[in-house]
């Protein structure tokens, strides 16, 4: 049983890692700021939430797993608040489209 | 056991810190060097603290306690020290060292 | 060459890597950005060398406060940065400097290589002493009972550093509110954010400060969430930075060092020296001191982020 677990927790971090990647390979590439918040939300939210899921079956239920996913939660919430405030001050400057 | 790849980390970064100080002209670099330096010295406590793991733990608590006191310390100097340099850039219209470059000798004191 | 091995050099690598971007940068926006990333890869450091009181500490204190109080000063020093850009330190002062830099980091590696071993350590007595309080983090015991003189000095230190910052005000202006730490586009989101997170940083701040009894956590860490919730609170606009001549904010401020001063004093008159806690009572009055500390070390924090006062006190 632990070695189903285990492996799926390899997978799911795995998958989190890549959404990383890829998440930083847009803010490398993309051209202007908006763009490049997009590509900085989805790999907070998604690749963060493939990394807790995978990591929950390695604590102790339920308020270890409790912890993680408020984790997850404020990381989500505080990205959001943050991409919108980055994103007023970058449509600030860029002409009106 | 990884305290000797952390101790050349901190090592580095308190030179790092050490540089940035004396060679940048910004005092706001200055302080920014000044916390690189310390942050170095906490990692050589945190190494001696690792490296003295007995008793079931896994570091000597007396050094670490010692790098806690130390960091809000930093935190209060910094704080003091921004605050000193806002008020030199309010008073003197530049945040420089540079006595020459701002106009302190040519207006009346702010009160 | 283990995995941990493997890890430990990574960081390392980059640790060294971000501190070198933070001397290097331009602009001081950039540097003071690797100098929060720099803060948080130290935490991952500090966790891997077994120190997770250290960890939180830094997380909070060393990259989260202090990350704060530099990118407010580079946003406001930015109209300066371009003249004092123009002046270059010359080529000769670089070289010494580097020459110092080097003998500076070979030093004190070579200190830290020359270390005795087996290393001597004070971790046997602190597990040995740990009777006299019932805490079950060895950092909390040193904290508060083995080390607590430094842990009153500290929050002396923390209030005169306050005191040095108010005292940079205009006369005056002296008694009068911190100047608002709005920036420029502050409703909406950020409002939204202060009002929903405010709430559960409380709960974080005061769980941490409780589980500190016998998990990593403490009074320092639990303090500084709470700080950071009333910052942000004066920063979205949803609260109004409070004038400093408030009894009530005076007396808060001072309350921590000064319950820790009385229970010493008690200790001292009790006959067995200063500082020293009864046992029968010294679990309930460490359980006083911390929380009151909490309470100083948020306020004290909060108003060393605020800054001088640049308002005059409304009579």
């Amino acid at each position: 049983m632990s070695i189903v677990l285990d492996t799926f927790t390899v997978l799911a971090v795995t998958g989190g890692l890549f959404f990383f990647l890829a998440g930083t390979v847009g803010l490398l590439r993309f051209p202007d700021p908006l763009t490049r918040l997009h590509a900085l939300t989805k790999a907070d939210n998604l690749g963060l939430g493939l990394i807790v899921l995978g990591l929950l079956p390695q604590t102790n239920a339920p308020v270890g797993a409790l912890k993680l996913l408020v984790a997850w939660l404020l990381v989500q919430l505080s990205g959001a608040t943050i991409a919108q405030l980055i994103a007023r001050e970058a449509r600030r400057g860029m002409p009106q489209a | 056991m990884n305290a000797t790849v952390f101790g050349l980390c901190g090592a580095m970064a308190a030179g790092l810190g050490l540089y940035g100080l004396i060679t940048d002209a910004q005092p706001l670099r200055k302080i920014l060097g000044f916390n690189l330096l310390g942050a170095g010295a906490f990692l050589s406590f945190g190494v001696v603290a690792r490296r003295g793991a007995a008793a079931g733990f896994g570091g000597d608590p007396v050094p670490q306690a010692l790098v806690i006191t130390g960091m809000v310390v930093a935190f209060a100097a910094t704080a003091l020290a921004v605050a000193l340099l806002l008020q030199l850039f309010n008073t003197a219209g530049a945040a420089t060292l540079d006595t020459n470059a701002t106009s302190e000798g040519n207006d009346p004191p702010v009160t | 060459m283990t995995i941990g091995f493997a890890l430990d050099s990574a960081i390392a690598v980059l640790v060294v890597a971000v501190s070198c971007w933070t001397i290097i940068a331009r602009a001081s926006f950039a540097a003071v950005v690797g100098f929060v990333s720099f803060g948080l890869l130290l935490t991952l450091v500090w966790v891997r060398l077994d120190a997770v009181d250290v960890a939180l500490t830094e997380a909070a204190i060393g990259s989260g406060l202090t990350g704060a109080l530099l990118l407010a000063a580079a946003a406001r020093l930015r109209t300066s940065e371009f003249a004092t850009q123009a002046e270059r330190p010359s080529m000769a002062l670089r070289v010494a400097t580097a020459l110092l830099s080097a003998t500076a980091t070979a030093a004190l590696a070579g200190a830290l290589f020359l270390l005795p071993s087996p290393a001597p350590t004070l971790a046997p007595a602190a597990a040995a002493n740990a009777g006299a309080t019932g805490l079950g983090n060895p950092v909390t015991n040193v904290l508060i009972a083995f080390r607590a003189m430094d842990t009153m000095l500290e929050k002396v230190v923390l209030l005169l550093a306050l005191v040095g910052v108010w005292s940079l005000a205009s006369d005056r202006f002296w008694g009068g509110p911190p100047s608002p730490l709005r920036g420029a586009n502050t409703e909406g989101p950020l409002a939204f954010l202060a009002r929903l997170l405010t709430p559960l940083g409380i709960v974080v701040g005061i769980y941490i400060l409780w589980e500190g009894a016998d998990h990593p956590g403490g009074a320092f860490q639990g303090g500084t969430i709470l700080a950071a919730m009333w910052l942000l609170l004066m920063m979205s606009g949803v609260a109004n930075a409070p004038a400093t001549r408030f009894r009530s904010l005076r007396l808060v401020l001072i309350s921590g060092p000064m319950v820790f001063l009385v229970i010493g004093l008690g200790g001292l008159w009790l006959g067995e020296a200063f500082l020293a806690y009864p046992v029968a009572y010294a679990k309930p009055l460490i359980l006083v001191i911390e929380f009151v500390m909490t309470l100083t070390i948020a306020v004290t924090l909060a108003l060393l982020l605020a800054g001088p006062p640049t308002r005059e006190a409304s009579r």
